[in-house]
């Protein structure tokens, strides 16, 4: 098995659902409970990598990331360097490709969170940082450890956002998902095997630790 | 006691259309009124849970709303305590946290020994390291009503937090509330739907009916006036 692929890989996945969990949080209340007029605007936003071509994404990712506009210039002066085809350029990409998954959960469970708890937590509370730790994120756990783990497995089986911004980089940017399309491209079937089974495995336990949780819950 | 609220507010919530201008100086008031009248609406906008279309609110002097200038001052810092009918407690969090949930402007033993206060003052000690789910429902509604007090507010609002409950635990209740709310100067504006709970309780009473103050004065008074007409429209509002 490629030990780079998969160290690449986790480490990908560990990155972007740290960040994925600093933004969805916040915005995941704000979708549940804002009322601007343009949040369907931001909530289509969000969900468009669900149904976008990952191929699309990744293309106009690689378009906004080149040095050759105004937007890549300044991500490039930032980081040192370019981010297409580099490791944070797949932390942009990816961090955009699993979002509607780690927001989507937040959102719906923040909406589930009686009304009544939220009026009693402002009747006592003004600090709204404080009603979201306090109160909220403990009652809407099992939503946040089901983007945790949407966020993170969905990262590690990315192709087509990974391929177009990074390339095929050993070492650099090729993951777990792009080194099996190598192995079978060179023939290297039980290579191949052995990293698929990883994959396979890894995304049952995921969904195992979902609907185990669930059913503790008894939703 | 002088005037502590004023009030003088228009909102608009499907079909109850509230329009209400009084001014409250009793220690204890009910409000009276079918079910629908908007008694529960009023609370409230009182508390800060609702916005209203247009109007100003008063409390003890400071203005908490005003729409055309367009103060609002958030449910929390009203100083006003909000008791429901069902008790909505945090269900994470036992009840001593609960309570002192509304104390964060105090350190931790203040905090604490006003826990430890109002635990007391409803007979609610040995509740301290429940959990909500396993407290019964009277056992709740103390809870609740410990912390609304808790942050020593400047007027407390019961919207029917008694409906259900058998008369001596509810005198349990009332017993210790009522004589923590005088000891303090602290009003209490109480929703009831119950004409006999609401004359014989109150100092006054505000009768409310298709979001409207009908009629407001001493308990007798009202009654005198009123009592044919109070009767009849507690008939078809309690159907």
């Amino acid at each position: 098995m490629d030990q780079q692929a998969i160290f690449l890989t986790f480490r990908l996945a560990t990155l972007t659902t740290l960040i994925l969990l600093a933004i969805s949080i916040p915005l995941g209340y704000w979708l549940a409970y804002g009322q601007a007029r343009w949040k369907p605007l931001v909530e289509a936003t969000v969900a468009l990598p669900l149904v976008l071509p990952p191929t699309v994404l990744g293309f106009y990712l690689l378009v906004l990331l080149s040095p050759r506009n105004a937007a890549g210039r300044a991500v490039s002066t930032i980081f040192g360097h370019p981010l297409a085809f580099s490791f944070a350029g797949l932390v942009v990409g990816s961090v955009i490709f699993s979002l509607p998954f780690a927001v989507q959960p937040m959102t719906s469970g923040f909406r589930s969170v009686d009304r009544e708890i939220m009026e009693a937590a402002e009747l006592l509370s003004s600090d709204r940082g404080r009603i979201l730790l306090r109160v909220l994120l403990p009652l809407v756990r099992p939503s946040l450890l089901t983007a945790v783990v949407l966020a993170f497995t969905h990262t590690v089986g990315e192709f087509g956002v990974v391929l177009m911004i990074g390339g095929n980089i050993p070492g650099v940017t090729q993951t777990l998902s792009i080194s099996i399309y190598d192995q079978v491209q060179d023939f290297a079937y039980v290579q191949a095997n052995h990293t698929s089974l990883l994959l396979l495995g890894l995304s049952f336990l995921a969904l195992l630790i979902i609907y185990g949780r669930r059913g503790r819950a008894g939703v | 006691m002088s005037d502590y609220l004023q009030v003088d507010v228009r909102h608009t919530l499907g079909d109850l259309s509230l329009r209400v201008s009084c001014s409250l100086s009793a220690p204890w008031t009910v409000l009276f009124g079918p079910s629908g009248a908007g008694k529960t609406s009023l609370l409230r906008v009182l508390g800060g849970l609702i916005r209203p279309d247009r109007g100003r609110v008063v409390l003890h002097g400071r203005t908490l709303v005003e729409t055309t200038s367009g103060t609002w001052v958030r449910p929390a810092l009203r100083a006003i305590g909000f008791v429901t009918q069902q008790p909505t407690l945090f269900p994470n969090m036992n009840v001593t946290a609960n309570i002192a949930f509304g104390l964060s402007g105090l350190d931790q033993r203040s905090s604490g020994e006003r826990v430890g206060q109002m635990l007391e003052l409803f007979q609610a000690s040995q509740l301290a390291t429940r959990m909500p789910a396993d407290l019964s429902g009277g056992e709740k509604q103390r809870v609740a009503l410990a912390r609304a007090l808790a942050p020593e507010p400047r007027l407390l609002l019961l919207d029917e937090p008694f409906t259900g409950m058998d008369a001596d635990l509810k005198v349990s209740i009332l017993e210790p509330l009522t004589a923590w709310l005088a000891a303090r100067s602290v009003p209490a504006l109480y929703v009831s739907h119950d004409v006999a709970e609401a004359f014989q309780t109150a100092a006054d009473v505000m009768v409310i009916d298709q979001g409207e103050i009908r009629a407001h004065g001493p308990a007798q008074a009202v009654l005198a006036t009123r009592r044919e007409q109070l009767l009849r429209q507690l008939g078809e509002g309690t159907g």
